[in-house]
């Protein structure tokens, strides 16, 4: 009570009563929950019963754990499949559509293209999961039946079982799934650069490739920026496909750090290793999220004349 | 180069063609025919097949209520907080931001077991209930970050002109800073319900019952299990596709002015 009556003092009073509700709930959902996996991570605990504090045990046994290290390795060849080939595919194709396929074709067709490419971005990941399991599946997906029937059996796999073809798989599906998000945003940066800009660059002689490296790119790395940063902290969260697709599998071939916290957490009941997990994971996003940050702040500075 | 381009989005939209002419076959017709051979009539069992076996009528019911829920308590919070924030100009309105922008990044992993161990004693696990208030909570620190930079430009002199004719705080909120920003308050109510109904984390987690899974558990505990026929497999795919892309042609103006205005997963 006195709380509220304190903050409805100042001139601008009033307005902090409006914060309570949200920030109440956000101290339930987040904040409390987010110490507490912190705390629960320095001890053993089975998730019923007493918790057992062992200081920093779990994170010396996490470097000590290949399947952690293993999980960390395969993000970073993910990577490779959500953000540094959809970034330049993305980037490619907006371009052409954009330049090419609106002039010539008109806007409806260029919409329909992009519409075309985002469509797997809109379904829930874990139907993307089903759709591609189904056509993967070794005995009766579809992949392989065509394979046979063309008779190229050789080439038909257990895409998804194998452990030297399950990662390699697995990053061709997310890649097919994320081409969308960077198309639809740089065209969209693209409409925002002044036609006069093109014009000036053709006077000078500049030809398409030169155009579009000298003045489409660096235009909107503005949207070229967020994609890379949103589609990097994605794949660091990466988890429904995963456990649709492989479950981690085989071996630790797809593991990945949420699969590896969600299988300590709810199959081996070792919730004060999995929080271990889910703490170095949230480290690194939080740290990544303030570099790319000031990053863009020093950016915006030295941009501004 | 036209040509090369529809080629590509035929390659993209290829899983989808083939889930859509192999839900319609039999078994039979599949393994003559091959996934790439038409079919030669409309056979509906697999679909009632699964629909049947995953009561998948019950699971787009969940999907809907939790989306909705969890987007109106979304909506509700963000304005709430964005009005404090960004009219209201509070004093440590910085660390806020700063606090909801990292909210924004957590993986799930980080909050999921508390959440469930307290939602196991206060009797909310396995309820739709406490999925709406997670969500809820959660989109509402991405919705209070982007509308208090929304906010932070609402033009003072509505603002004022309210107060002039006595208008007070919550009154000035209702009858003049929600019907301006309604359209990117709709942006968010949007993505907030699509965000939802894509989730799978914590409904995989929070809904151990079949009569209370969402539309993407159902489909994505079914699959490993291996029990279904090629066809049927892909009349489940096909039905979980098809929600998701009724959304997607009836919001897509929404959904496109989102995405470019920093709408971002």
């Amino acid at each position: 009570m006195s709380a509220t009556k304190k903050a409805r003092m100042p001139a601008q009073g009033g307005y902090a009563l409006f914060l309570a509700p949200g920030m109440l709930l956000c101290t339930a959902v987040i904040i409390v929950p987010l110490i507490a996996t912190m705390v629960i991570s320095f001890t053993r605990w089975q998730g019923i019963g007493p918790l057992h504090w062992i200081g920093l045990d779990n994170y010396t046994r996490l470097l000590h754990d290949q399947n952690f290290w293993a999980s960390f390795k395969n993000i970073g060849i993910l990577i490779l499949a959500m953000v540094i080939v959809p970034t330049m595919i993305g980037l490619a194709l907006a371009a052409v559509l954009f330049d090419y396929v609106a002039k010539r074709f008109g806007p409806r067709m260029a919409a329909f293209l992009r519409s075309s490419f985002y469509l797997p971005q809109v379904l829930p990941v874990a139907v993307t999961g089903v759709v591609w399991g189904w056509i993967l599946n070794p005995d009766y997906g579809a992949l392989n039946t065509v394979l046979n029937k063309v008779g190229l059996h050789s080439l038909a796999h257990n895409w998804l079982g194998d452990p030297h073809y399950a990662l390699p798989t697995v990053m061709f599906t997310l890649a097919w799934a994320q081409i969308g998000y960077p198309l639809v945003m740089f065209m969209a940066g693209l409409q925002r650069v002044d036609p006069e800009l093109y014009e000036a660059a053709e006077l000078d002689g500049a030809g398409w490739r030169q155009r579009f490296l000298r003045v489409s790119v660096p235009l909107i790395r503005p949207e070229i920026y967020v994609v890379v940063v949103t589609t990097t902290i994605a794949t660091l969260k990466i988890f429904g496909q995963i456990f649709v697709l492989t479950g981690g599998g085989p071996g630790n071939s797809t593991l990945v750090p949420s699969y590896f916290a969600y299988k300590n957490y709810f199959q081996n009941a070792n919730v004060g290793y999995g929080s271990a997990i889910s703490t170095v994971l949230t480290a690194m996003i939080v740290i990544l999220a303030v570099v790319f940050l000031r990053v863009q702040a020093r950016n915006q500075k030295t941009e501004k004349p | 180069m036209l040509a090369v381009l529809l080629v590509l989005a035929l390659l993209v939209l290829a899983p989808f063609l083939l889930v859509a002419i192999n839900a319609v076959k039999t078994p039979s017709e599949y393994a003559s025919g091959g996934p790439l051979s038409l079919p030669s009539a409309l056979h509906l069992s697999g679909l009632i097949d699964f629909w049947n076996r995953a009561d998948f009528g019950l699971m787009l019911l969940n999907s809907f209520l939790i989306s909705l829920g969890a987007a109106v308590i979304g909506v509700v919070l963000s304005t709430l907080n964005a009005y404090a924030i960004g009219i209201g100009r509070l004093r440590g309105r910085g660390a806020l931001l700063i606090f909801f922008l990292i909210a924004n990044v957590l993986p799930q992993e980080e909050l999921v077991y508390p959440l469930y161990y307290a939602a196991k004693s206060m009797n909310l696990y396995d309820t739709r209930t406490s999925l709406i208030i997670v969500f809820g909570v959660i989109h509402s620190a991405f919705g209070a970050y982007l509308l208090s930079s929304v906010y932070g430009e609402f033009p003072r002199e509505l603002l004022d002109a309210a107060s002039v004719d006595g208008a007070g705080r919550l009154r000035t909120l209702w009858h003049v800073v929600i019907p301006i920003s309604r359209s990117t308050l709709t942006v968010l109510f949007t993505f907030f319900f699509i965000w939802t109904w894509n989730e799978f984390f914590f409904p995989l987690v929070f809904l151990v019952s079949n009569s209370k899974q969402t539309v993407p558990v159902a489909l994505g505990l079914l699959q490993g299990q291996n029990m279904m026929d090629v066809t049927t497999t892909s009349s489940s795919a096909l039905l979980g596709i098809l929600p998701a892309v009724l959304f997607f042609l009836i919001f897509q103006r929404t959904i496109s002015r989102g995405i470019t205005s920093g709408a971002l997963k």
